[in-house]
């Protein structure tokens, strides 16, 4: 799944969807995973990061990233052809 | 090079810079930041508390009008005299009310060397809240129903077809939504006193409010065009805040607009954008709109535009403009002399 690629982000967290007008606040971790999205990373490489970087199993890891796919989903950030 | 535009005298009504403001403050900076301050810019105003008026280092001078009301003959004599004080080369009007009668004289200005980039009575006629669910059936927009109020015993009539809440608007200006039987005969009686009949029932869609404002060239062609989505809006349904955004489905509509049309001048599309990604026209506005200056912001200065096509320039239309700009309006206390308060009221200039 890919982020829209005219969706603008910043380093802290904030993103604009420049074709609705529609902004959103996200987290430190929500930006580390928007920007490593936005680099062109998979999912896979991104979720092998996040295992090497932080304690978490890849259970919880996979139940997460779906949770995170949903709501990018469901701001209408993700491309739909994905 | 010499500025062939430095010593415009360019005419602006909608002075209002109120709650509910008129875009002429927001036409007249927008003109400023294109020709600087050598221009000569006149305000016309209605009332004497215009603030628009003691603006004085944006309005040179300002003169009172008469009301759309008392017709074209004492409007056209309040020019001529305006014009005999000021050598008037371009007015720019504001106000749907005021319109009908500016398209009237257009021919008659022009003889007097006033220049101006209006609709035609025709093109007026289609966007009018009475028409514009026609049109739209016609040419395949995307426009709520409506229905016509003639006395509040038509709101039943209205509320049986639409359901709950719908929007009662006023035949030139003002909406409300209502959700209830009382506040919809409330809004009519309102806005009937004020616009008279018919007040509008729309049937109410749900969405993101987004607004274009455009620049057609009279020739199927939209000069420019910038979208912008209310942010921030006022219980008169204004925006008070707004960012620029770019989508193609607008660019689409403006540009169907513009070629159906063959719109001549500047008009404000309000849009609806529902769940479903589709694109409703709530109303088309016959002028540019108060938030003007977020187009100039964004990269595309209509009403410095509109002043070049008015004295006859060729434009190439704009092909981009910034996504992201965002505007956030705000009051301000104005203080002024009462010796100027008192030079509008008795001498109906300043």
């Amino acid at each position: 799944m890919k982020i829209k690629s005219n969706i603008a982000t910043s380093e802290n967290g904030f993103i604009f969807n420049p074709a609705t007008g529609d902004s959103f606040s996200g987290n430190v971790m929500a930006a580390k995973l928007l920007l490593a999205m936005k680099s062109g990373k998979t999912n896979n490489e991104i979720k092998k990061e996040i295992l090497e970087q932080y304690e978490v199993s890849a259970d919880q890891l996979d139940r997460d990233w779906d949770d995170w796919l949903s709501q990018l989903k469901e701001a209408n950030l993700i491309e739909t052809d994905a | 090079m010499a500025d062939k535009y430095a010593h415009l005298c360019i005419a602006v009504t909608g002075l209002n810079a109120n709650d509910n403001p008129g875009p002429g403050m927001a036409v007249i900076r927008s003109l400023r930041q294109a020709f600087g301050n050598t221009i000569k810019i006149i305000g016309l105003s209605y009332e004497s508390l215009e603030p628009g008026i003691y603006l004085r280092e944006y309005v040179n001078k300002t003169y009172l009008l008469p009301y759309p009301t008392e017709g074209t003959t004492v409007l056209l004599e309040r020019l001529s005299y305006i014009h005999e004080q000021e050598n008037l080369n371009i007015i720019i009007p504001n106000f749907d009310s005021e319109l009908f009668n500016f398209i009237k004289i257009a021919q008659q200005l022009q003889q007097l060397g006033i220049a101006s980039f209006l609709p035609s009575h025709q093109q007026l006629a289609i966007r009018d809240k009475e028409h514009l669910k026609a049109f739209g059936l016609k040419h395949g927009f995307r426009v709520p129903a409506d229905y016509k109020l003639y006395s509040a015993d038509d709101i039943k009539q209205a509320a049986d077809e639409f359901n709950f809440p719908i929007v009662i608007k006023g035949r030139f200006y003002d909406a409300c939504v209502a959700y209830t039987m009382d506040e919809a005969v409330k809004a009519f009686h309102r806005l009937n006193a004020v616009w008279g009949v018919p007040v509008i029932a729309q049937q109410y869609i749900k969405g993101t409010e987004i607004n274009i404002a455009a620049l057609g060239n009279g020739k199927g062609v939209n000069v420019s065009k910038v979208a912008m989505r209310k942010l921030y809006i006022t219980d008169k349904g204004k925006a008070w805040a707004g960012v620029t955004i770019k989508d193609q489905k607008l660019n689409e509509l403006a540009d169907n607009f513009a070629r159906t049309t063959n719109w001549n001048g500047s008009y404000e599309m309000e849009i609806m954008n529902d769940a479903e990604g589709h694109l409703y026209i709530l109303e088309i506005n016959p002028r540019f709109p108060a938030w003007i200056y977020l187009t100039v912001a964004a990269g595309q200065n209509q009403p410095a535009a509109l002043v070049k096509m008015a004295i006859g320039e060729e434009l190439l239309p704009y092909d981009d403009y910034q996504a992201g700009k965002l505007f956030v309006r705000y009051s301000w206390d104005h203080i002024t002399d009462i010796a100027d308060f008192q030079q509008v009221s008795v001498f109906g200039e300043l």
